[in-house]
């Protein structure tokens, strides 16, 4: 089994995607209904792209996938995104 | 990956860069220093960096001269605005990126990097979020750097949260920032280390080398009583066992933020 990181460290390929930091949105597991931030989930990152699943039950969040100049994000296991309009600490 | 490149073949090439999408830099090297027997600290001079918090990782870019890109994460050793920014990279023998980062890298060398990132894994001085609550800081080997980075902003702002670091390294030749953290812990910041060596310890040490355990973790952190924030970086294996005890001592799993770095 790959070791996995966490999502603090897809924060980069995030940024493509995303004008805000990410990672600290919280997401709503479709599997579960774990609200967390995205740096909490668990990474998953293999030469064919990069699975994100919910730390609490396994189920996969979303999945990415680089190559060339393209990037695809899939958010398959997110049902809801929450954002903190000010920053805060936790 | 079928054909995996060697560390060289991922070497920037001579070509001039493209221009880099938003977020991306050309770096410099402006300097390097043996850090330990098997890490590299780097200085980057980044024109256009927007600064950092401390706690932040970049993702630094090689391109192979046909094309092909490796990408990995490191965290920031500095913070502040300064836009001359400091890694330190601990080499995998195996590894494709670390060990052209480590070997190879010269000043004047120039590295594509993408950043700051992460707004997760980062430490702000109690003036500027409120947050009174001391701070644990937990790091295995290279895990150190953002940590480092972390007790080097809280002593800059002479912030009187009490800090705590418990580093875990295999030898004493494998301290990271060892001259550094002597100066932080006199700093008028509170801070007090405590390191932990899993292979060979200092002559007369009083405890002999080995994997930290669960009761000298809970005799060198913060007790659950007091409420720490907890910070914990290194391997995903020393990330997961570290949060694991910390949460059976009574730990509040809200308050602790890891960053695993993957590997064993
Ligand atoms: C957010 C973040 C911040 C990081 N900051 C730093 C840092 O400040 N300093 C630093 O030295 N590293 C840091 N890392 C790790 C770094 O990104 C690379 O994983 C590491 O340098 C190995 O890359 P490589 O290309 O040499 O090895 P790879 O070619 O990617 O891997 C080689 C082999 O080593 C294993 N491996 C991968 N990573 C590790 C590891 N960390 N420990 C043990 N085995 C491993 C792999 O499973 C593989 O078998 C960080 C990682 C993340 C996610
Ligand atoms: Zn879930």
């Amino acid at each position: 089994m790959m070791e996995h990181v966490d999502g603090n460290a897809i924060a980069g390929p995030l940024a493509e995607f995303f004008t805000f930091d990410a990672t600290m949105a919280s997401g709503r597991c479709v599997g579960c209904g774990t609200v967390a931030e995205l740096a909490r989930a668990m990474v998953y990152r293999s030469g064919a792209g990069t699975v994100v699943r919910c730390s609490t039950c396994d189920t996969v969040l979303a999945t990415l996938v680089e190559s060339g100049d393209r990037a695809w994000i899939g958010l398959r296991g997110v049902t809801a995104i929450e954002v903190r309009r000010t920053p805060s600490e936790g | 990956m079928s054909d995996a490149p060697t560390a060289q073949a991922v070497a920037p090439s001579a070509a001039p860069l493209a221009v880099p999408r938003s977020g991306w830099h050309v770096a410099t090297v402006a300097a390097t220093h043996r850090e330990t027997p098997n890490a590299t600290r780097i200085e980057l001079d980044v024109p256009g960096w927007p600064g950092n918090a401390a706690g932040q990782h970049l993702d630094v870019r090689l391109t192979a001269p046909d094309g092909y890109q490796a990408t990995r994460s490191y965290s920031i050793a500095s913070s502040g605005s300064s836009t001359r920014v400091v890694l330190a990279v601990d080499k995998l023998p195996d590894g494709e990126v670390s060990p052209y980062l480590v070997d190879d890298v010269r000043a004047g060398d120039m590295l594509e990097v993408h950043g700051p990132l992460g707004a997760f894994f980062v430490w702000a001085p109690a003036a500027d979020t409120g947050d009174h609550r001391p701070v644990q800081l937990i790091a295995g080997g290279s895990g150190v750097v953002p940590l480092y980075a972390m007790a080097h902003a809280h002593a800059d702002a002479s912030d009187p949260t009490p800090f705590r670091l418990l580093y875990s390294v295999r030898t004493p030749d494998d301290v990271y920032f060892d001259d550094e953290f002597a100066t932080l812990v006199d700093a008028a910041a509170p801070l007090q280390l405590d390191v932990v060596y899993t292979r060979r310890a200092p002559e007369g040490w009083a405890t002999a080398p080995g994997r930290i355990m669960r009761e000298a973790l809970e005799a060198a952190v913060f007790p659950a009583s007091e409420r720490p924030r907890v910070f914990v970086c290194g391997s995903t294996g020393f990330v997961e066992r570290v949060a694991d005890w910390l949460v059976e001592l009574g730990h509040d799993p809200r308050s602790i933020r890891t960053e695993r770095y993957g590997g064993a």
